[in-house]
């Protein structure tokens, strides 16, 4: 299987000339490659530890131009221009001179999946010190040809430049090969002041196509003779296709074929239309028994606590005797399931010609997913390819491995014909992998001092990850008529963690004790959802916070300062605090409250403080977010803007959460299918302002921050309304209709 | 066959009368910019302009488009001649996935077509029926502003003379 995949690769780099002579992915390769076994020696930074070679990641072809290859994929967030900025920095060379290649299984490394803010600092680190090496190698070669120490070159503008003014470029430097080498463990990286493209924000590559009708999504691929897929999926989890003449839909105009393995019913038509009317009329001849029983809505928490089993374990402990409590409260939070609800429905495109899968889709894991469906199809990964290609904003695990496993089985029955599946706006809201319901119990004390004495935590949750994985993920594979089993739930691992995500304390307490109870079962379809556990997790913990400050007589900013040791997470604070203008006794309008919140994401990534001020109409109970004011620290800053526009983004998604979303359901089928059944947040809510201030940290790692707004956003908000009603809600979301049933109460 | 007229050209395409607008265009013009999200009205990414007015069309069947004059993003400009809309809207980079924001575009413009100065409130009241899950919210108004300004601006100086940035 490897053989073949290197051949591959061979074959497809001895065409290009340059460079590369191989691409080197696969440790049986590198081992052919590499000298004989040294002593182990320190892993090079990022992705670089599991994909060593330099040419992975950046290659330079005779004519000088620059490709640099990324194992991520671009969701929306702008990683791919700033993985651009990161290469021309390292390199010296125009931002415009260079071009990013994204997840692709025959072309870029495996870097997992694009998920957990990883990243800027497992590809973006990779790529920076890639280029670097790089440039220092071109250096070097540079240095032995014009036999000059190479401490006297310089480079600029893709050259090399002796004092002499003779002058080398890339292009002609590579000629020899000199790239396939593997990265050493450290790299002399740029002076940050010297910075001309790092740090600024240079507009987005992706937007102009996206603003003109360019293609720009996998919903826009139109391959030659390529034909519409629908699928009919159950009405229910697990429900059974008893009976289905396909003879009258077969007849209708355009329909190519119907494909039926098992529980898997699909339909294909010449034309998209076509294809949806075959799908209803599929859908109507379709007869299920169904067999789901759901739990009740109502009753999640006491489902979560009581009814499923849990492991548990104890995951932070700390002990002083000798601190004192003098005022103890406990409280309960819970959030219901949530989805990611893609505006774009779920897509996906596969072509299966000569034995050969190819699949373009925007999954988040091209690798895995190349895994997942190979094991579906019972061929080897080598014979599948899968290609990133972005499609609507995810937000995590939402359909897309999905429609790519839907595409790849039915394409599989049309040899050579290449197969478009849309998914309908009902079948994303209904079958897509929802955020799952969680349930937190604190308890604490104050003590003599006025500070927190004991810290109690626990959560309960199922896992955050159902991601493929393997076949048994996806939907597909769980319908065939020789079905794969859904895997058994794992929980992820600390210190990321998944349920327990940011449950441990960012602050110090004298005693503190936090249980993860993990929940194996799985009653509704979940997996990860932008943030995983941290969105609840810092939601409790934070407004748990401030009914402690509340219980202390403190302010809630002072009241977290008083409790939080490290530096960067208190200069944070302090930024969104000033930034909002938040004072100690601080006068709130009529009918407004002011909320502060602070969470460091995973307690490893970038440090998020968000300070908001909400209107609460007292007769309706509608609250509307007025104005944000964050402050965030991601270490070094590559792109400002691209990382303003994340941070604003998490505001507004996470206020929509917090404020609406919850997935519906009743005995056996979910309820809340489009955007009438499960609203989320409109215009009409939209804040008059969102501040982002961000605190730079020039030559420090880069630390993820798409997820790290979620938290601490839903519990600024949380603590504004509690701080204009004098009402604490803790169940989420908080709706119209409980915010009215607090005051009333 | 049908004819449909689209960005001033006329298209003769063979679907029939109840087949929505946004398949023939997708499909059949194969247009990029209208963008099927939920074949229900409810969230506005089909938005294309229809003699002057916003229109969903996903749920827009072809049969009443008979003598009309549809628009979409791409009859509007190009990446490197963009129209003020665009500009504003890659200024402001008011976009993450982008998903959504080709028909934010249409409404926006069908609105400043008819009100060259809307006010905040107004342009809030009009984007009402779009939904945007990245929360870009606050860059989309400021991008609809910027519109607004560049349109008063761009109408002085013809469309040849306009600079690509």
């Amino acid at each position: 299987m490897n053989a073949s995949v290197i051949l591959d690769r061979r074959r497809l780099l001895a065409g290009s000339g340059a460079l590369i002579v191989s691409f080197s992915l696969t440790n049986a390769f590198a081992q052919d490659q590499s000298p004989p076994a040294a002593p182990p020696a320190p892993k090079p930074p990022g992705s670089l530890a599991t994909s060593p070679y330099l040419d992975s990641w950046i290659r330079i072809d005779a004519d000088g131009g620059i490709t640099v290859y990324t194992g991520k994929a671009e969701l929306g967030q702008g990683f791919k221009t700033a993985f651009q900025q990161i290469a021309a920095e390292e390199l010296d060379v125009p931002f415009t001179s260079l071009k990013v290649v994204t997840a692709d299984t025959k072309l870029t490394a495996n870097e997992g999946y694009t998920s957990g803010s990883h990243s800027m600092q497992d590809s973006g680190t990779a790529i920076q010190n890639a280029a670097a090496q790089a440039r220092a190698i071109l250096v070097e070669e540079a240095a032995k040809r014009l036999d000059l120490p190479a401490e006297n070159l310089r480079t600029e503008n893709g050259a090399v430049i002796a004092p002499d003014g003779r002058k080398l470029s890339y292009g002609e430097l590579v000629a020899a090969d000199r790239l396939h080498v593997q990265a050493q463990p450290s790299s002399k990286l740029k002076d940050p002041a010297a910075f001309k493209v790092m740090g600024q924000s240079i507009p987005r590559v992706d937007i102009p196509a996206k603003v003109t009708g360019g293609v720009a999504y996998v919903q826009d691929l139109r391959l030659p003779g390529m034909v519409h897929a629908r699928v009919v999926r159950p009405p229910s989890y697990g429900a059974q296709l008893v009976d289905c003449d396909a003879a009258a839909v077969e007849k209708l105009p355009g329909v190519v074929k119907v494909v039926r393995d098992g529980n898997f019913l699909a339909v294909v038509a010449k034309g998209e239309f076509q294809a949806v009317k075959a799908m209803q009329a599929l859908s109507a001849a379709a007869k299920w028994k169904e067999n789901a029983q759901l739990p009740k809505q109502d009753d999640l928490p006491s489902l979560l606590t009581t009814t499923l089993a849990s492991k548990d374990s104890v995951i932070f402990e700390r002990s002083n005797p000798s601190a004192s409590s003098r005022k103890t409260i406990e409280a309960t939070y819970t959030r219901p399931y949530q989805a990611h609800g893609s505006i774009g429905p779920s897509c996906a495109v596969a072509q299966f010609t000569d034995g050969a899968m190819t699949v373009w889709s925007h999954t988040q894991g091209v690798y895995p997913d190349r895994a997942a469906i190979a094991e579906m199809l019972r061929v080897p990964p080598a014979s599948v390819r899968v290609m990133h290609v972005e499609g609507s904003g995810c937000y995590g695990h939402n359909g897309a491995d999905d429609a790519a496993a839907d595409a790849a089985l039915i394409a599989r029955a049309l040899p050579g014909v290449p197969v478009r599946v849309q998914w309908s706006r009902e079948q994303e809201h209904a079958w897509e992998p929802f955020g799952p319901a969680m349930v937190t119990k604190l308890k604490a004390s104050i003590g003599d001092d006025g500070k927190i004495a004991d810290w109690n935590f626990e959560v309960w949750s199922n896992t955050h990850s159902m991601r493929p994985g393997g076949a048994g993920c996806l939907l597909a594979a769980q319908h065939m008529a020789q079905p794969f089993a859904v895997p058994a739930a794992r929980p992820l691992p600390l210190p990321e963690g998944g349920g327990d995500r940011n449950a441990i304390p960012i602050y110090t307490f004298p005693n503190a004790h936090v249980v993860h109870h993990f929940l194996p079962d799985m009653p509704i379809r979940i997996s990860a959802m932008r943030a995983l556990g941290a969105y609840h997790n810092v939601f409790s913990i934070e407004s748990f916070m401030d009914e402690l400050a509340d219980l202390a007589g403190a302010d809630p900013v002072e009241f977290r300062l008083k409790h939080l040791d490290d530096p960067r997470g208190r200069d944070v604070i302090a930024k969104a605090a000033e930034g909002f203008g938040w004072k100690k006794g601080q006068k709130v309008p009529q009918d407004r409250g002011f909320g502060f919140a602070f969470a460091r994401y995973k307690n490893l990534a970038a440090y998020c403080a968000i300070a908001s001020e909400v209107e609460v109409n007292r007769e309706t109970g509608r609250a509307r977010l007025v104005r944000a004011v964050a402050a965030v620290d991601s270490g070094q800053v590559v792109n400002p803007d691209g990382l303003t526009n994340q941070i604003e983004g998490a505001i507004m998604q996470s206020t929509s959460w917090t404020l609406y979303e919850r997935v519906t359901f009743d005995e056996s089928r979910i309820t809340s299918v489009d955007w009438q059944t499960y609203p989320i947040l409109r215009f009409d809510a939209v804040p008059e302002k969102i501040e982002v201030h961000i605190i730079n940290q020039p030559g420090k790692p880069f630390l993820g921050s798409g997820e790290t707004g979620q938290g601490p956003a839903a519990a600024s908000l949380a603590n504004a309304i509690a701080n204009a009603t004098g009402k604490r809600l803790r169940n989420l979301p908080l709706t119209r209709k409980r915010i009215k049933d607090a005051i009333d109460a | 066959m049908m004819t449909v007229k689209v960005n001033g050209q006329d298209h003769q395409v063979d679907a029939e009368p109840d087949t929505p607008l946004l398949y023939v265009l997708r499909d059949d013009l194969k247009l990029n910019a209208a963008k099927f999200g939920c074949g229900l009205g409810q969230c506005g990414s089909c938005t294309v302009i229809i003699d002057g007015k916003a229109v969903l069309s996903c749920v827009t069947p072809m049969v009443l488009l008979d003598g009309k004059q549809v628009t979409t993003l791409e009859g509007l400009g190009t990446a490197s001649q963009p129209a003020p809309i665009q500009r504003a809207f890659m200024e402001e980079q008011a976009a993450q996935c982008g998903y959504c924001i080709a028909g934010m575009m249409m409404r926006a413009q069908a609105l400043l077509q008819r009100n060259s100065k809307p006010t905040d409130e107004q342009i809030r009241a009009e984007l009402a029926p779009h939904l945007c899950r990245c929360g870009t919210h606050m860059r989309i108004l400021r991008a609809v502003h910027r519109a607004a300004r560049l349109m008063d601006t761009a109408e002085l100086v013809p469309a040849d003379k306009r600079s690509a940035q």
